[in-house]
């Protein structure tokens, strides 16, 4: 033991000494450029934005899961006895409005599409750095409108808005919801052009379009959603706002007008959506499993085009959500047939995720255990999907459970699993400390058991016949709806673990490697935590993407 | 002058025109959805969507038309100059035009003012009502936009006539707007 004298600092030239406040990589690096208020909120630097919205879309993800915890509490008895009805109408609608366009929406694609893309692509920043402060803002703002309506007594319509229930009949705050979810949508165009436009222009000298990671391809697919749906969400959302403040409408059923017309420009901009919220995930998880199996990925550049599909024929899909509300029936089967299509690049990319695991040297660390949940979980969202795209199993199960389990199996199963996944895989990078890998091991774990408890008996719950939206059912459901309530309780317990182990890392993480995991990629050749600069040189790729060396042969290993 | 995350001048300006021609690709989205709406109601109801458009002003719209394609034809003469580096003219034609999209807005004001008189604007009930309020909203979202573009083209000129990737994208923005009404005009007056 070496004494220590009294106020000795600790040594920022040894990496071994535990109660390091600060490496050499960290004082370099943009979280220690400016310590000011000031610095941060008025940054134009892609990866403090990046901070930024990860504290927000975190807090958001608190906001909407506490509304989830008190409609499962809800949901414990038959009887309504924790929400009146009208209180349990609102807490479905603020759980589904906060975590679609509040966290989901700019969930993985704000934070670490922020943070990475740039990296990824060698270069400093994204192509227009105030607007994407502007989105960061426009998006606060969007937030307190939001809280407004929480505290004003929420909205109770669903995260739908359907006429002419959100145009005519519905109390509370329908008009500021409407307002909210309308200031966060150029948030989201904002953001997808800046990424459109970045990939675009700004990639290194030797990044073509073939050596882009496919992380950045998904993001370019989900940008491009981002800039042709979301116009048609704001115009839709106006106007019901000018139907119910003016009664200037277009939708009202007494004048001639057709409710329908509301849910077709609806679903127009919220089914695509969904690959919105989901695509940016199978582009984290495209990363987490080359990145597991150090391997190529398979099949590069059909895991690209399948994003490109995805985004395409998810804009042709949107009828499969109006089966029975009143579409022609020759509608309902072209939408349905474009449904199925629509699942064959989501199937190309499971399989060449598979494929790419086959004979890799796999690490069972905490990114590919989220990884592979979320491939599992994915599936079953995925193939339940195809159940509800067919005309007549979806006259038994529309508007029930089996909906609600199938759209949480890919929005929480999928999406949620991908950015906890992308949280542990490039936590290193953006702080430069290690986490216990153990803990990150168990809370993966805890999410899968605890996500398919709460989800599994939905699908069951669905198929007897439990409609969503309600919260008194018959006594025999009850024991679906514990188990149900139970898993729950589990997903919360395992979302708060990373607050503790991760924050605790910050100060008392062993300093990360600049390529912690070995992984192959531009953003793991920079320091960890990354300069402010990102590159000191403008880097020169000249090697294809994934470029892990070539695998071995059976033989070779002996 | 090339900022932060840029490598020369050329990769900024061809940026900077990007971000504006995916920003109109978004603006066209937006109407699109007010184009879709217009397409279900003549659908739902052809008879009467005709019978209402033939109630609008179709000559005042016409004379709109003329202001607002007049007005377009001087931004392109500006972004001529610009290129030409004559700032003085660029400037100038930029008032021109902004000019003109006031003096298109002075007319569309006055039209709803006569289709107030006539009680026109907001009839109580039918599909007539219905293609009022088209009309009202799409045309309201329009001149919302023509007084943000007149906005842009007057600061320009009075601030930055020498900046050519500027004066460019504002020039597109507003043959943007100029073309929206390009399309809304037959759409709703001409529909008979």
């Amino acid at each position: 033991m070496t004494d220590v004298p009294i106020n000795k600092r600790a040594d920022p030239n040894d990496i071994r000494d535990r109660g390091l406040s600060e490496t050499p990589e960290e004082r370099a690096s943009y979280l220690r450029a400016g310590h000011t208020l000031r610095s941060w909120f008025l940054t134009t630097d892609h990866k403090r934005i990046a901070l930024l919205y990860l504290v927000s879309v975190t807090f958001f993800f608190f906001v909407g899961g506490i509304a989830a915890a008190l409609i499962r509490i809800d949901l414990l008895t038959p009887e309504g006895d924790l929400l009146s009805n009208e209180g349990y109408n609102r807490a479905f609608t603020l759980h589904g409005v906060i975590m679609v366009w509040f966290f989901l929406i700019p969930s993985i694609p704000n934070t670490f599409g922020n943070f990475l893309i740039p990296l990824m692509i060698g270069a400093k920043d994204l192509a227009f750095p105030r607007l994407n402060l502007l989105s960061w803002y426009i998006y606060v703002i969007g937030g307190l409108c939001t809280l407004f309506v929480l505290v004003a007594g929420g909205v109770d319509t669903g995260w739908t808005f359907y006429t002419p229930l959100s145009s005519m009949f519905a109390h509370g705050q329908v008009v500021m919801a409407a307002t909210a979810v309308f200031i966060v949508g150029f948030s989201s165009i904002l953001t997808g052009l800046n990424f459109i436009v970045t990939i675009h222009k700004l990639r290194c000298p030797g990044m073509t379009w073939g050596r882009l990671p496919l992380f950045v391809w998904s993001h370019y697919a989900t940008s491009l959603i981002l800039v042709l749906a979301t116009p048609v969400l704001s115009i839709t959302l106006a106007l019901i706002a000018a139907e119910r403040l003016f009664g200037v409408g277009v939708f009202d059923p007494k004048l001639g007008g057709d409710p329908l017309l509301y849910q077709h420009l609806f679903w127009f901009y919220s089914h695509p959506a969904v690959y919105i919220m989901v695509l940016p995930g199978l582009g984290v998880v495209s990363e987490l499993v080359t990145a597991a199996a150090r391997k190529r990925v398979f099949g590069y550049w059909f895991v690209a085009g399948s994003s490109l599909a995805i985004a395409a024929v998810g804009f042709l899909v949107w009828g499969h959500h109006m089966f029975v509300a009143g579409q022609s029936m020759y509608a309902s089967a072209v939408f349905s047939f474009l449904s199925l299509v629509v699942a064959v690049p989501s199937a190309v990319k499971v399989y060449n995720w598979t494929a790419t695991l086959y004979k890799g040297q796999i690490a069972i660390d905490p990114p590919f255990l989220f990884a592979a949940s979320f491939i599992g979980l994915f599936v079953f969202g995925g193939l339940t999907g195809l159940v509800l795209a067919m005309l007549a199993v979806d006259m038994h199960v529309h508007d029930t459970y089996f909906v609600i389990a199938h759209f949480h199996y890919i929005m929480v199963g999928g999406t949620v699993s991908a950015y906890f996944g992308a949280l542990h895989f490039w936590w290193p990078k953006m702080f430069g400390r290690t986490y216990p890998m153990v803990w990150g091991r168990i809370m993966a774990l805890l999410i899968y058991l605890g996500f398919n408890l709460t989800f599994f008996p939905q699908f069951i719950l669905g198929y007897l016949g439990m409609p969503r939206r309600y919260h008194v059912y018959p006594p025999e459901w009850q024991v679906w709806n514990v188990l149900s309530s139970t898993g729950a309780s589990i997903l919360g317990i395992a979302y708060l673990l990373p607050f503790v182990y991760l924050l605790w890392s910050l100060r008392y993480g062993p300093p990360a490697s600049a390529n912690p995991w070995g992984a192959a990629g531009l953003e793991w050749t920079v320091p960890s935590p990354p300069p402010k600069e990102n590159f000191v040189e403008t880097p020169v790729v000249d090697y294809p993407a994934y470029n892990y060396p070539m695998e071995m042969e059976e033989g070779a290993r002996g | 002058m090339v900022d932060q995350p840029y490598s020369t001048v050329l990769q900024q300006r061809e940026a900077a025109t990007m971000g504006m021609f995916v920003f109109l690709g978004t603006e066209i989205m937006l109407f699109g959805g007010m184009f879709a709406v217009a397409l279900g109601l003549r659908l739902t109801h052809p008879r009467e969507f005709v019978d209402s458009s033939m109630q609008l002003h179709v000559w005042i719209g016409a004379i709109n038309t003329a202001v607002l394609l007049t007005s377009s034809a001087a931004v392109a003469l500006a972004v001529h100059a610009v290129r030409a580096r004559q700032f003085r003219a660029t400037s100038v034609l930029f008032v021109i035009a902004a000019v003109l999209g006031v003096v298109f807005l002075g007319i569309k004001a006055f039209e709803y003012a006569t289709e107030y008189r006539e009680g026109l604007l907001l009839p109580p009930v039918g599909v007539q009502r219905l293609f009022m309020d088209l009309y009202l909203v799409s045309t309201g979202l329009h001149a919302l936009h023509v007084t943000v573009g007149a906005g842009l083209l007057a600061a320009v000129a009075a601030f930055a006539p020498q900046r050519a990737t500027l004066v460019e994208n504002t020039g597109l923005f507003w043959h943007l707007v100029d073309a929206i009404w390009v399309f809304l005009y037959p759409v709703l007056y001409l529909a008979r």
